[in-house]
């Protein structure tokens, strides 16, 4: 974002990305679903150089006591970076960025889960960044959203998330790192495709009122991307092959 | 109006069921006369409810459901249970003492203390409130031998089986008893303990296979198999 540090160009005459993306590609994406034994529900993304864990915990009792509601569920996040996870060493104790983002990340899904239902108990989501290239709020959202589905706790909907940013005065779709750095403006936005309900809009830099729309626009059209692929993994995981698939409820049977 | 989706569809959150006609059933919820799917799930419908049969999910206290808790706390009025749902469940003094109860005679840790295993049954629960157990039922109390394995609470339907016909026929096979609890542990009591391990073996056995078609003639054959 600062004037005069963009030395490579991000575009290159070809009209690609510094990765070969075309503007309105996704990065390659791939969601894995319960790798965690012990969490109530778990899940796994790889978006493009992003290597992200999720899991879930809950609802449950919720500890310190005086933190529960009486109304509805606590739904607590926390977003933290591995060590490792960049090039320099992260300290790992949570930096104020984290602290910010889980607080964005748990506000961003709580829409989605029916937390009426569960008063006084809590939800636990974390989500653990093994190894970031930019937009890993983008892909946190997705990978929890699946974890809490995967921990079966009732939700509206699965929020698919994906940013949209300016590169070079050209409107693209998913920043990686250095795009991200370099670039111009980031707009990070988390979708409930169904009822197509926003839960998350940020904006990192600036915009033209036009470049404003047609930025979120193709970030939409990100998200619904990143929801196929969502369910996609879902259906992977629980599907049962069709001549076995006979009576699941037990008061049916033969 | 038909369904949007097939009957016995494997469908995720969000997924629309269906439009006006119908009611939301188990796992569903309306919006703007459309139904959808809260959780991960097969489709099904009974008249005009859709309902969608969870595949992962946790146990949620009911009135009337026997379950298995552990002590995990004793106060002032009764035991605190862990019973594996979101809420710890209370069993208070006054259902385990006849008569009225004095804090300076009556130590509540002779009666039940922390790590007991309990059998007892859900006798009220609201969002106000954590549930409460009694132990008013035959066979309710301390547990005090067999073996306790822990399950998913969503394929205890299919260990019960219809009217009980699955668990039936592994206790008449096997010769154990079979305490199931809705919150996904059951115990297993029995004379030998090989009749005991094999028990375990054919629980196991149908929480694997619990959405797979054929499942009672498979058990019921093994049982045959084991007996010879």
């Amino acid at each position: 974002m600062v004037e005069g540090s963009q030395k490579k160009n991000l575009i290159n005459k070809k009209g690609l990305r510094v990765d070969g993306r075309k503007p309105d590609e996704l990065r390659s994406t791939k969601f894995e679903i319960g790798l965690l034994e012990k969490a109530m529900g778990s899940a796994y993304v790889e978006q493009g150089k992003n290597k992200i864990i999720a899991a879930v915990y809950g609802p449950r009792e919720t500890h310190p006591r005086h933190l529960a509601l009486q109304d509805r569920a606590l739904l607590r996040c926390r977003y933290h970076m591995a060590p490792f996870s960049v090039e320099e060493r992260k300290r790992p104790a949570p930096s104020r960025r984290e602290i910010e983002l889980s607080k964005v990340i748990g506000e961003a899904l709580e829409p989605a889960v029916f937390v009426d239902l569960y008063p006084r108990a809590s939800i636990d989501v974390f989500i653990e960044v093994l190894q970031s290239d930019g937009g890993s709020r983008c892909a946190s959202i997705s990978v929890a959203s699946l974890a809490l589905a995967d921990a079966g706790i009732p939700l509206r909907d699965l929020v698919a998330s994906c940013a949209a940013g300016k590169v070079d005065g050209e409107i693209v779709l998913d920043l990686n790192d250095d795009e991200d750095k370099l670039g111009e403006a980031d707009l990070p936005v988390a979708l409930m495709p169904q009822s197509e309900s926003i839960t998350l809009l940020q904006m990192d830099g600036n915009f033209s009122q036009k470049e404003f729309e047609s930025a979120f626009n193709l970030a939409l059209k990100g998200c619904g991307q990143i929801y196929d692929l969502q369910k996609q993994a879902l259906k992977e995981k629980y599907s049962i092959k069709k001549e076995v698939l006979e009576d699941l409820e037990g008061e049916k049977e033969e | 109006m038909p369904l949007t989706v097939e009957d016995r569809q494997l469908v995720t959150p969000g997924d629309l069921l269906a439009e006006v006609d119908y009611k939301a059933g188990e796992n569903t919820y309306s919006e703007n006369d459309k139904i959808y799917a809260s959780k991960i799930g097969i489709v099904g419908s009974r008249r005009n409810i859709v309902h969608v049969i969870a595949l992962r999910g946790f146990y949620t206290p009911q009135v009337g459901d026997i379950v298995i808790g552990k002590v995990v706390d004793i106060n002032l009025g009764g035991w605190v249970l862990d019973i594996n749902s979101p809420y710890q469940a209370i069993l208070f003094v006054s259902e385990v003492f006849e008569r009225s109860f004095n804090p300076r005679k009556d130590e509540l840790s002779e009666v039940f203390n922390i790590g007991d295993m309990i059998l007892a049954k859900v006798s009220g629960f609201d969002r106000t409130r954590d549930p409460a157990l009694t132990l008013r039922g035959r066979g309710l109390g301390k547990i005090t031998h067999g073996r306790i394995i822990e399950m998913t609470s969503a394929k205890i339907p299919r260990l019960i089986g219809k009217k009980g016909s699955m668990i039936d026929m592994v206790k008449k096979g096997t010769g154990c008893q079979i305490a199931v609890g809705q919150n996904g542990r059951v115990l297993v009591r029995g004379k030998r303990e090989e009749d005991v391990a094999f028990t375990i073996k054919i629980i196991r056995k149908v929480e694997e296979e619990a959405h797979t078609s054929g499942l009672t003639n498979r058990i019921s054959e093994l049982i045959k198999k084991e007996k010879m």
